[in-house]
């Protein structure tokens, strides 16, 4: 795995301009704009229901928003297909696990290097040379991911019978295969135990450092959330009550406010 | 992988018996009216597998994309002239883009929706091959049948012949699809059926895997239509590859197991000759005390009893079934 580490300094990757989105009339997102450096963990926080995870659909081409662009790598969408997000590098993970449950660990994996494969399927299906000499390449890229989230043990396991941690890992594993440009990572430590908490944001932090992945996840630990991420978005009701440093968000009134409670 | 490598062993020892050792023993009932109609349907089990076992996407015309095979190939051979061989391969095509053109709802449709939809396909091909006479060369009974099988100037009309043929293919086409559902292509259709968002999300061209889903299951479907009518019956007609062969296709992936390659052929063996098991005991004990017609439909009832007990005591599948025993036997046999 070779990938360029921090590129030019405060290079935007991403550029969220005034989305909104609503659902029959409610809104979940409303006029949100942020924007994100290439090579920086981005966390977004906020009580449940304040738009996260819809927010994260948009991103990936889920769900369509209602009004506002997206930058991405410098091209403007108002929509974008999740296939066509896939393509340019965003990949993901979600809250509760999207695994291909009755797929063993490493075809999970290989299957997310759908789009790095050329070969025909009749070149698969003969076995022709090329098809066996790009498996044998796809095999090697998964098995670096593997290896490098500690997956090795679990390789023919199917994914269904795994426990909820380790299959919380492969998700990692399937989405970074493909090596990506931006990771976004829904809840990755939630239903975790401490150790495994640990164990994990220790593989985003390596992710992130030595892969040279741009990261936004969401995550309601913010204990773990302040010494993982650099910049912080803070949301309530679809609106970005702060954006900053984990020493500003920290600081932050208004962030105080939605987090502890206070009469207005 | 020990899985694999027990595999490794098995198929040649197989492939060794089915072209060897079956015509040394093998009777001509044997080979041509138990063993050619296995294979074929064997074959239709894992045109349908690759479709609904590993892609997800249920259907029930599969009787009707056979029908495409069989009309297909009577067709390129009676009007165009074409050679045995090559018009397997151009019925199988047309097959092929009759699957992709009733696979083309899949982008909206899905699950039980979907399997109803296939049933558009299972009547119209009833529909088309029985009211225009030009498929069955203006015959006045409706059949198509070849005056004359023979592959590359060689005759294999004899069942010997027909057999040979029909192994060639099924075993070659089984190898094809095994590799294709180990490679990339298996990988997207399995991760479509097991969840299709996530599938796109990853990158996988979720519509474009199902439409290859439909034309490579319906190629499968067709070339067995063409083995049935003219390798098996000799002669055939629309008939012959009714909802009832659909279900019977069906019912032997479901039997078999689901995204399985080797549950084809067990589920094929298990449809076509637990019958005749039945009806050999119930012959030895009841023929003469019970009316013939009464004991045929208990033959029936007892058969359905014994698909429903199966599948209840494992429901993926008599291929998962074996599995599990052959597992426990290694696990017993190791000291």
């Amino acid at each position: 795995m070779t990938h360029p580490t921090s590129t030019i300094a405060s290079e935007l990757l991403l550029d969220v301009r005034s989305v909104s989105l609503a659902f029959k009339g409610v809104k979940a997102i409303s006029d949100l704009s942020f924007s994100v450096e290439r090579g920086e963990i981005c966390a977004l926080i906020g009580p449940n229901g304040a738009g996260k995870s819809s927010l994260l659909n948009i991103l990936n081409g889920v769900y369509l928003a209602d009004s506002g662009e997206i930058v991405f790598a410098g091209e403007h969408f108002h929509r974008i297909e999740p296939l066509e997000a896939a393509r340019r590098g965003i990949a993901r993970t979600f809250q509760n696990n999207a695994l291909f449950k009755k797929m063993s660990v490493i075809d999970n994996i290989l299957a997310g290097l759908a789009r790095h494969t050329a070969s025909s399927f009749l070149a698969q299906g003969l076995r022709l040379p090329s098809a066996r000499r790009e498996e044998a390449r796809l095999r090697e890229q998964a098995e670096d991911i593997l290896a490098f989230l500690d997956l090795q043990p679990h390789r023919h396991v199917v994914v269904g019978t795994l426990p909820y941690g380790v299959q919380k890992r492969v998700e990692l594993a399937r989405a970074l295969v493909g090596r990506p440009t931006l990771l976004l990572l829904d809840e990755p430590l939630a239903g975790m135990n401490a150790g495994e908490k640990a164990e994990m944001s220790g593989f985003i932090a390596a992710i992130n450092r030595h892969l040279g992945v741009t990261v936004v996840l969401i995550e309601h630990d913010v204990g773990i959330v302040m010494n993982l991420a650099g910049h912080i978005v803070v949301l309530d009701y679809g609106r970005k009550i702060g954006d900053g440093t984990p020493a500003q968000v920290r600081a932050s009134p208004d962030v105080i406010a939605a987090y502890l409670g206070t009469r207005h | 992988m020990p899985r694999r490598a027990r595999a490794g062993l098995a198929i040649p020892l197989l492939l060794l018996l089915a072209f060897v050792g079956v015509p040394l023993v093998g009777t001509e009932y044997w080979i041509g009216a138990i063993l050619l109609p296995f294979l074929v349907l064997s074959l239709a089990g894992l045109g349908l597998n690759l479709l609904t076992g590993y892609a997800g996407q249920t259907s029930i015309g599969s009787g009707g994309f056979m029908a495409v095979g069989a009309f297909a190939t009577f067709g390129f051979v009676v009007h165009g002239g074409v050679p045995l061989p090559l018009a397997l391969l151009l019925a199988g095509l047309a097959a092929a883009g009759a699957g992709l053109v009733f696979g083309l709802p899949s982008d909206r449709i899905k699950g039980f929706y979907l399997m109803v939809s296939s049933l558009a396909a299972q009547f119209f091909f009833e529909w088309l091959f029985q009211k225009f006479p030009w498929f069955y060369n203006y015959g006045s009974s409706g059949t198509i049948a070849l005056p004359r099988i023979a592959v590359f100037g060689l005759d294999v009309g004899s069942t010997l012949g027909r057999y040979y043929l029909t192994l060639t293919i099924v075993a070659g086409l089984t190898w094809f699809a095994a590799n294709l559902m180990r490679s990339q292509t298996g990988r997207s259709f399995m991760a479509v059926r097991d969840m299709d968002t996530a599938a796109a999300v990853i990158g996988i061209p979720v519509y474009r895997a199902k439409l290859l889903a439909f034309a490579v299951s319906s190629f499968y479907l067709g070339i067995a239509g063409a083995l049935w009518a003219f390798a098996y019956l000799g002669s055939a007609s629309v008939q012959s590859f009714g909802i009832s062969r659909s279900f019977q296709i069906l019912f032997i992936i479901i039997i078999g197991g689901m995204g399985s390659i080797a549950g084809n052929f067990i589920g094929a063996a298990f449809i076509s000759l637990l019958p005749l098991a039945i009806d050999h005991v119930a012959q030895a004990l009841f023929a003469g005390h019970v009316d013939a017609g009464l004991l045929q439909n208990i033959e029936k009832a007892v058969f359905g009893v014994l698909i429903i007990w199966f599948l209840i005591k494992e429901p993926d599948g008599l291929a998962r079934l074996f599995q599990t025993i052959g597992a426990r036997l290694a696990n017993w046999l190791r000291p």
